[in-house]
């Protein structure tokens, strides 16, 4: 059947709840999540599936979603970090970012905690080395990879030594 | 009078420790709202349209096509027919439609006819065509052809480091509603207050009716602090939607291009010293471009004043996008330029350039004690004496390891700043300023020195900023902010206190100065209460204190120091640089939050390596376009490329009573040139450019190409 | 990015039909990580676009001792990077997937698109055209900024670099793919597979506009060591500088047979016969190992910014020999633990 153009009639599942949504097949699921559904803890920052910003899960999977078609999306459950503390109470990961100041601006932050939520589940005691290869991924400006490794290591089920010595000196 | 000087060391329990930020829950749960996030009823999406050549004249703009587009509601002409474009990508029309889509569909339905002017979109040398270059005057002082005559070594070399971007992750971008004479706007800025007058200025729209918000802004870096074209531009084609609110966000190509970018520089340097290592003589011919907009000078040499010196330096005017400040303006250009030169210096004389630089620091004049000091807790932490080997003596094999060292310094002044404090009878607390948080950690600034102050928790405060309808205050730039909002929430805070002991010192019989507010009481030493029971006191109007920063002197300061040093490896036969491990000095006087504080330094770190190893806005002379408009090929640091980072703070005695100073920046401007002296080290040559990509590395390494 | 019409078909047959025998009309969507790039920038502007993830055929994978590995275009390169017999019998093609692109990439790209995928030379992506030529007819590649292309292979008109990084790989295991049309399927050895387009109306590949990439099979392994090297500059997530696969059939420590495959130095993946001739019937030591690396990059020529990559595609040949020959060698990233 031929869809399109024009807007055409989509079911997705989002955070376990089913949305109808009527759009171009040329909009991204990054665009429908942010403008038609006003979840707009995904970010679009590259919108070239080069920053992670975007980052959501499709199926269990960390996926860009400025690169899929919402269209494609039918038929798949998708998290948002939306879905992480749906009662305002923070989940483990969160809150080990919390702790370990690993946001700054913030801007990149949800598409971390989308990407490490995705890559603990597959490697719940990672060393510094699978964070290094497995979270490369996502960018940040504001430089807060170290904080993230040591959320990450605090999460790990066998902690490794951090990326981050803070050791603060005094003087004298 | 009230004493509003800090509380002495001991009896601090928050300030100084290591704080939790406040707003980072926000973030962890995507519920932070940016800019970019703002959904307001009826909003139109806005797209802009760029010009494609880097000069040129616009010759006619045809946007009759593109009103038709289904769905568009507004076309603005941001440059008429006539005016000359300096860079490509520069905004020429606007149009806003119902949706993104058709606003795309609109945009390129736009005809703009151009007749195109020469341009010039590189940098390397300091002799372009007519019209390019702004020689500055030369600057001579004492004798330096003397000093050369003279030296025992002299080395000379030519030294760079390309225009980067800030590459914000969060766009340039507003959501503006202009309707009955009133303007509301919702901007990604670093100046929330600031863009007030500039709208005012620019629309002809009194101040008075204007607000402006930022709650939280997706990093700036310098490069947000004006209104733009495009704010300008989404206001007017919100009059011309008959108000609808209008979004306007650039793409990425669009940031990339022409969203701010930090200037080049370029230098040949001389530098020499007598036999036992004093500095005696610099000449630089320098030059580097910022655009058209300038701001490509930088002061060397940098920290030493050397005894004599002949400078000369040329700003070369050219296409590329207009250079904004970026965190730490001027300073890791001239940082590079010197900090290269010397660690040559020193390999000539077959010294240790940690050796070097202390022989000359009495040359960088009253901090030098500081950085003495710096440079012994950076050497222990990077076991210098022990691991630092002459140039090129380090292992044999394909990875070589070396290691480099630099310093800087910066004002962080505290700007003017002011904000507004309230104690409510029920024993809240709230603290509000048209100051922003651009991720920096003011609003946790302000709720530590309000909990420090009331004897509460940081959690217990209340903060509210990124209004320009609350008490107004500077835009964030120069470390400023710390030192600003800092000092004025100390002042309300103490003023409030003041207000609220005398409330309640009738009912507590006590005399109201002998009242104290510490950990969640307030007692005269005889009688106590909780906050809670005294702030019932009140009554129905709550204490409410403004709190102005009083400028220099008992609560902030100026001037900070920091000493970085690299230990990197090398792949000679690849030309990969990669970190082993950074170590950071840092004083900024007394640290409100040191968690906060330490991530500025590491972030400043990483930025660091970023410039050090990767990012390069590379442009086409052919096409006078920039060729890596994305994060792809402009590489941006990732996780990987990070090494260990070690920070260490100054504090204590010495540091402290200054007050704040701040940090958000200096951090950023040693990197480039302890990495590039960390390579030299390595692999016993210069790489004379940054950044350091196997191309330069093997060229340096005399591999033919 | 241009609004289109959108296909769906559920079989392969139905997907083969909807294509056209013109290219730019009609273009395959399949993980979309890049082919959505290239709408978004007007690189390729389509009226119909047609998805082929609905066709579970075309998703399978099946490693068998005697047939070798049979992958549906459709599957994800994750998959095949954790697949337990790929991770078995083909350990340097599980590197290769494992160490491209991202992790979210591997989740959403299929092994199809990665062969498809376009170049990224930058031209080519700023809308410039494949093959980068001016109003004048002069390659803006060979007047502009041409760090990132082709060393071998670049005599023109094509300067860019084939951009899978795993191409390579599965030329050296002696892949082959099939392509179906509507008329019938062929089998082509993924070598031939791959081309450099003579003119703007060619595409990278041995495709007609009409064909889909259905499939890709690599035979058994035959007890060949292999090894796959890569430079890149960032640690993660980043095109490489240049790769080499080596796979080295040996006997009594005598090479018998080498396949020698560069990737990232030409507009497909480099085979290197030269180094393929000089290793075999020799005994690998360090010395031979970097003659077959200076014998392979002989006939690669620079193109004024580009001529770093000859020894960095010469080092990292030589690695790749060394590793297959057990011999240890120096990680790509040789940051200190
Ligand atoms: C920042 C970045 C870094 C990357 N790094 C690497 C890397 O290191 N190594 C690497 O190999 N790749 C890398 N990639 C590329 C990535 O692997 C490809 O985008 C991906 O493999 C394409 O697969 P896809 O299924 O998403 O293809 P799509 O985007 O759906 O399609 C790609 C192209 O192939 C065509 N096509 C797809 N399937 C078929 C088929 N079955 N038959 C015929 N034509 C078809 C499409 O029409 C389109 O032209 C990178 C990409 C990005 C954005
Ligand atoms: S916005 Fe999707 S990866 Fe950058
Ligand atoms: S916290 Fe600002 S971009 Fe990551």
């Amino acid at each position: 059947m031929d869809l399109g153009p024009g807007p055409v009639s989509i079911q997705l599942n989002v955070n376990n709840q089913a949305q109808s949504i009527n759009c171009e097949p040329c909009l991204t699921l990054l665009q429908v999540l942010r403008e038609k559904l006003g979840l707009t803890g995904a970010k679009q920052v590259c919108d070239r599936a080069t920053c992670g910003a975007c980052t959501v899960l499709v199926n269990g999977k960390r996926v860009y979603s400025c690169s899929i078609l919402a269209i494609d999306a039918q038929d798949a459950k998708i998290e948002t970090v939306e879905s992480l503390a749906p009662d305002g109470t923070l989940d483990a990961l969160q809150q080990a970012f919390v702790a370990a100041d690993a946001s700054q601006c913030g801007y990149c932050t949800p598409g971390f905690i989308m990407s490490a939520t995705a890559f603990l589940a597959d490697n719940p005691s990672p060393t510094k080395e699978d964070i290094r290869k497995g979270m490369c991924g996502n960018l940040c400006r504001c430089g807060t990879y170290a904080g993230i490794e040591e959320a990450l290591l605090s999460m790990s089920k066998t902690p490794k030594t951090s990326a981050m010595a803070t050791e603060g000196r005094k003087r004298g | 009078m009230a004493d509003y000087s800090w509380p002495i060391a001991g009896s601090r329990t928050t300030i100084g420790t290591d704080v939790t930020r406040i707003d980072t829950p926000l973030k962890v749960t995507g519920r932070a709202a940016y800019t970019t996030d703002v959904q307001a009823p009826g909003m139109l999406y806005a797209v802009t349209v760029g010009c494609p050549y880097a000069h040129a004249k616009i010759i006619s703009i045809d946007t009759s096509a593109a009103e038709k587009v289904p769905g568009c509601k507004a076309v603005t002409v941001i440059q008429k027919p006539g005016t000359e474009i300096f860079w490509a990508g520069d905004d020429v029309v606007a149009v806003a439609a119902v949706d993104e889509l058709s606003a795309q569909l609109a945009a390129k339905a736009v005809k703009v006819q151009y007749s195109e002017l020469p341009h010039l979109v590189l940098d390397a040398s300091p002799h372009p065509p007519d019209g390019f270059a702004q020689p500055m005057k030369p600057e001579v002082q004492g004798d330096p052809d003397g000093a050369f005559a003279k030296a025992a070594a002299v080395v000379q070399a030519t030294y760079s480091m390309p225009v980067i971007t800030h590459c914000c992750l969060e766009p340039h971008g507003s959501v503006v509603a202009w309707r009955s004479g009133a303007l509301d706007v919702h901007i990604s800025t670093q100046s929330v207050s600031g863009i007030v007058t500039q709208m005012s200025k620019a629309l002809g729209v009194p101040a008075s009716k204007i607000r402006v918000r930022a709650e939280f802004e997706g990093g700036g870096f310098g490069a947000k602090l004006a209104a733009d074209r495009w704010g300008l531009a989404a206001a007017q084609l919100s009059k011309l939607a008959g108000g609808l609110p209008v979004r306007l966000i650039v793409n990425r190509r669009t940031e990339q291009e022409t969203g701010g970018c930090r200037p080049s520089a370029y230098g040949t340097i001389k530098l020499s010293a007598d036999a036992k290592g004093n500095l005696t003589g610099w000449e630089s011919e320098t030059w580097g471009t910022g655009g058209v907009t300038g701001g490509a000078d930088f002061p060397v040499p940098y920290l030493f004043n050397v005894p004599n010196q002949r400078k000369q330096h040329t700003t070369i005017i050219n296409n590329i996008g207009s250079a904004r400040s970026m965190r730490a303006p001027r300073q890791p250009q001239a940082c590079l330029l010197t900090m290269c030169a010397l660690e040559d210096l020193a390999a000539k004389l077959g010294m240790d350039p940690l050796d070097l630089v202390l022989a000359n620091i009495a040359l960088t004049g009253p901090r030098a004690k500081i950085y003495q000091e710096e440079f012994s807790v950076a050497a222990k932490a990077m076991d210098w004496t022990k691991r630092w080997h002459p140039r090129g003596k380090g292992s044999a094999g394909p990875i070589r390891q070396g290691l480099g060292l630099s310093f800087h310094t910066w004002a962080g002044t505290a700007h003017p700043a002011a904000c507004s404090l309230t104690i409510n009878s029920d024993g809240s607390v709230a603290v509000s300023a048209g100051t922003q948080d651009i991720g920096t950690g003011t609003r946790t600034v302000m709720a530590i020195i309000a909990a420090e102050t009331f004897g509460l928790q940081v959690g217990d405060i209340e903060i509210q900023v990124g209004d320009s309808s609350l008490s107004s205050s500077a835009g964030s730039g120069g470390s400023g902010t710390v030192g600003g909002m800092g000092s004025a929430t100390r002042r309300a805070a103490v003023d409030a206190l003041q207000a609220l002991f005398a409330k309640i010192a009738p009912a507590l019989h006590a005399d109201p100065s002998k009242l104290k507010a510490a950990g969640g009481k307030v007692t005269d030493g005889q009688s106590t209460v909780t906050w809670k029971q005294a702030c019932a006191a009140i009554g129905a109007l709550p204490i409410t204190a403004r709190g102005v920063n009083p400028g220099a002197g008992a609560l902030n300061d100026s001037g900070v120091g920091g000493v970085q040093m690299a230990d990197v490896s090398v792949d000679v036969e690849t030309g990969v640089v990669s970190i082993n491990r950074l170590v950071a000095v840092q004083d900024c006087g007394l640290i409100i939050n040191r968690k906060a504080t330490l991530s500025q330094c590491y972030g400043a770190l990483i930025m660091g390596v970023g410039y050090a190893l990767f990012e390069e806005k590379i442009m086409d002379q052919n096409l006078g376009r920039m060729l890596n408009p994305n994060v792809e090929f402009y590489r941006l640091c990732g996780i990987g490329d990070i090494g260990t980072l070690e920070v260490h703070l100054m504090s204590g005695k010495g540091y402290d009573e200054r007050g704040i100073v701040g940090c958000g920046e200096p951090p950023v401007i040693s990197p480039g040139a302890a990495i590039s002296n960390a390579v030299a080290n390595a692999i016993g040559v210069r790489v004379p450019s940054l950044p350091l990509t196997p191309d330069r590395v093997l060229a340096a390494l005399g591999v033919p190409s | 990015m241009n609004p289109f019409v959108y296909l769906s078909p559920a079989d392969q047959d139905s997907a083969v039909a909807l294509l056209e025998n013109q290219w730019g009309n009609t273009e395959i969507l399949a993980g979309g990580t890049d082919l959505i790039a290239l709408m978004k920038d007007d690189i390729v502007t389509p009226s119909r676009v047609l998805n082929i993830k609905k066709i579970a055929a075309l998703n399978t994978l099946a490693v068998d001792q005697k047939a070798g590995l049979q992958v549906g275009c459709l599957v994800r390169l994750d998959e095949i990077a954790r697949d337990a017999g790929v991770l078995q019998s083909y350990p340097a093609l599980a590197r290769a997937i494992a160490d491209a692109a991202s992790p979210q990439i591997r989740n959403m790209a299929t092994i199809g698109g990665n062969l498809c995928q376009r170049p990224r030379c930058w031209y080519f992506r700023n809308g410039y055209g494949l093959l980068a030529i001016d109003s004048s007819g002069k390659s803006l590649v060979l007047q502009g900024d041409n760090r990132y292309h082709a060393i071998l292979g670049n005599s023109g008109p094509a300067y860019f670099v084939s951009p899978s990084t795993i191409a390579p790989v599965l030329v050296a295991l002696g892949a082959t793919v099939t392509i179906t049309g509507p008329k019938n399927s062929r089998t082509i050895a993924l070598e031939s597979f791959f081309r450099a387009p003579s003119s703007e109306q060619e595409r990278e590949h041995d495709l007609e506009p009409n064909e889909l990439l259905t499939s890709v099979h690599v035979p058994p392994p035959d007890g060949s060591a292999t090894a796959y090297y890569e430079v890149r500059q960032k640690h993660g997530f980043d095109w490489p500088v240049a790769t080499a696969t080596v796979a080295l059939s040996t006997i009594a420590k005598k090479v018998t047979a080498a396949s020698i495959v560069l990737g990232h130095v030409a507009p497909t993946p480099w085979r290197s016969r030269e180094a393929e001739n000089l290793l075999t019937g020799q005994t690998l030591d360090e010395s031979i190992a970097a003659s077959a690396s200076e014998a392979a990059l002989k006939p690669a020529k620079s193109l004024g910014q580009n001529g770093y990559k000859i020894q960095v595609a010469k080092v990292a040949l030589k690695r790749a020999i060394l590793q297959a020959a057990g011999f240890d060698v120096p990680p790509s990233h040789p940051a200190l633990a």
